[in-house]
């Protein structure tokens, strides 16, 4: 079936984690925003979740770290950080191996991927999920692109890779629903927590809303970095939702920087068509 | 001094419960097998937040250390902070691509606000843009 449902959210650790500490109105605003997501997203009815993440050397360390990763199993458990400290329960959620698999081999067909038979979700995953699946009873098929280690994911191959994954969700006769996660600007977990740039974040969410290609791609890396943070790395996975709706434009349903969560929090969506 | 094997094994301590447990027992003998420098091994054992970020840990995997010795976020981020004032700008690493110098010229550097207030992260929002 065609894809459908492609949307970007945040993260942060701190949004379960010091969700006490946060200014209460950008704390439920937030919240509300998931959870209105979370409607969306079971709206359409989904046989599985693709969560496309940034994971921050929970299950991929620099001994052999991919480029691109994507689970191959029939359940995942989570969260691999101290319960009490990310304020998520432990969990096991559910996968689709077969599924997986089926996705795996037409993504390959363009882009090269690690597979994972097992993976402990870290917050990259754990927070998104205990919003849009907080029962955990929707199959995930968790996805890694490396914003964390360089040398990084190059851009233009993100939205390659959303483009393949588009591909592989569209040759499957399941109902694929698709959600990058991660930061814009941020500088987590250094002395600089809780620095946004704002601006920065706004502009790169106009580009991401109109998909434009070009314009998404005309970043590098050490600018990102003087800009946004080691975080704004992670825009790669905002790319590669855009990648995964080329030729759709978007919708910013929710941003607000708080800086107790270390980022400028968000949800938005593609429109499918 | 080797990076990777300080980051290797905070790694395999943030994952495995047996591997804290060993820490927790005796945490010099934790970490035979591991290439570390003696200042590595002391910053590894005191533990020093400051000399680990110093020497270039990322914080994805710092934090998660601090959180394990009982270290609450602002504490954390402090302990960096003072670690930068008290050992100098990040040796190596992602942090030290463009030279992590400390958080009031790092913040002079992007043209935004100086260092979050209370450590919380609870000031020095930007808007910008630069």
């Amino acid at each position: 079936m065609p894809l459908v449902y492609a949307g970007v959210c945040s993260h942060a650790p701190g949004i379960r984690g010091r969700a006490d500490q946060a200014d209460p109105v950008a704390k439920d605003a937030l919240y509300a925003a998931m959870d209105d997501q979370r409607a969306a997203i079971a709206a359409t009815n989904p046989d599985a979740l693709i969560v496309i993440a940034a994971e921050h050397f929970a299950n991929f360390f620099m001994n052999n770290m991919p480029t691109f990763a994507i689970g191959m199993a029939d359940f995942y458990n989570g969260p691999i950080e101290d319960p009490a400290w990310l304020g998520i329960d432990k969990f096991e959620a559910p996968g689709n191996r077969s599924l997986s698999e089926r996705l795996i081999r037409e993504v390959m067909q363009t882009v090269d991927v690690a597979y994972a038979e097992e993976w402990l979700f870290d917050h990259g995953i754990a927070v998104p999920l205990s919003f849009l699946t907080p029962n955990f009873d929707l199959p995930v098929i968790p996805v890694n692109i490396n914003c964390q280690g360089p040398p990084l994911t190059p851009l233009h191959r993100a939205y390659a890779f959303g483009e393949a994954l588009r591909r592989a969700a569209d040759s499957v006769p399941e109902r694929i629903a698709l959600v990058g996660t991660g930061g814009i600007s941020h500088w987590p977990a250094t002395p600089d927590s809780g620095k946004i740039n704002e601006a920065w974040d706004r502009d790169f969410l106009d580009r991401w809303a109109r998909n434009d290609r070009a314009a998404l791609l005309d970043y590098d890396d050490a600018q990102v970095y003087a800009d946004a943070g080691q975080g704004g790395f992670e825009i790669r996975t905002f790319i590669t939702v855009s990648g995964a709706a080329a030729g759709s434009t978007g919708t910013v349903h929710h941003y607000e920087p708080i800086p107790i969560f270390a980022v400028g929090c968000t949800t938005a969506s593609y429109d499918l068509g | 001094m080797s990076l990777y094997y300080v980051q290797k094994f905070l790694y395999e301590l943030n994952r495995s419960p047996a591997v804290q447990q060993a820490y927790t027992a005796d945490r010099h003998a934790s970490l035979e097998g591991f290439t570390l420098s003696d200042e590595e091994i002391a910053a590894l054992t005191e533990p020093d937040i400051g000399k680990l970020f110093h020497l270039g840990v990322n914080g994805q995997i710092l934090m998660h250390f601090a959180a394990f010795h009982q270290i609450e976020w602002a504490d954390y981020l402090q302990r960096m902070r003072d670690g930068i004032d008290a050992y100098g700008p990040v040796r190596e690493g992602v942090y030290a691509m463009t030279g992590y110098e400390g958080v009031d010229a790092h913040a002079a550097t992007l043209g935004q606000e100086s260092r979050v207030a209370d450590g919380a992260g609870n000031a020095g929002t930007s808007t910008n843009g630069s």
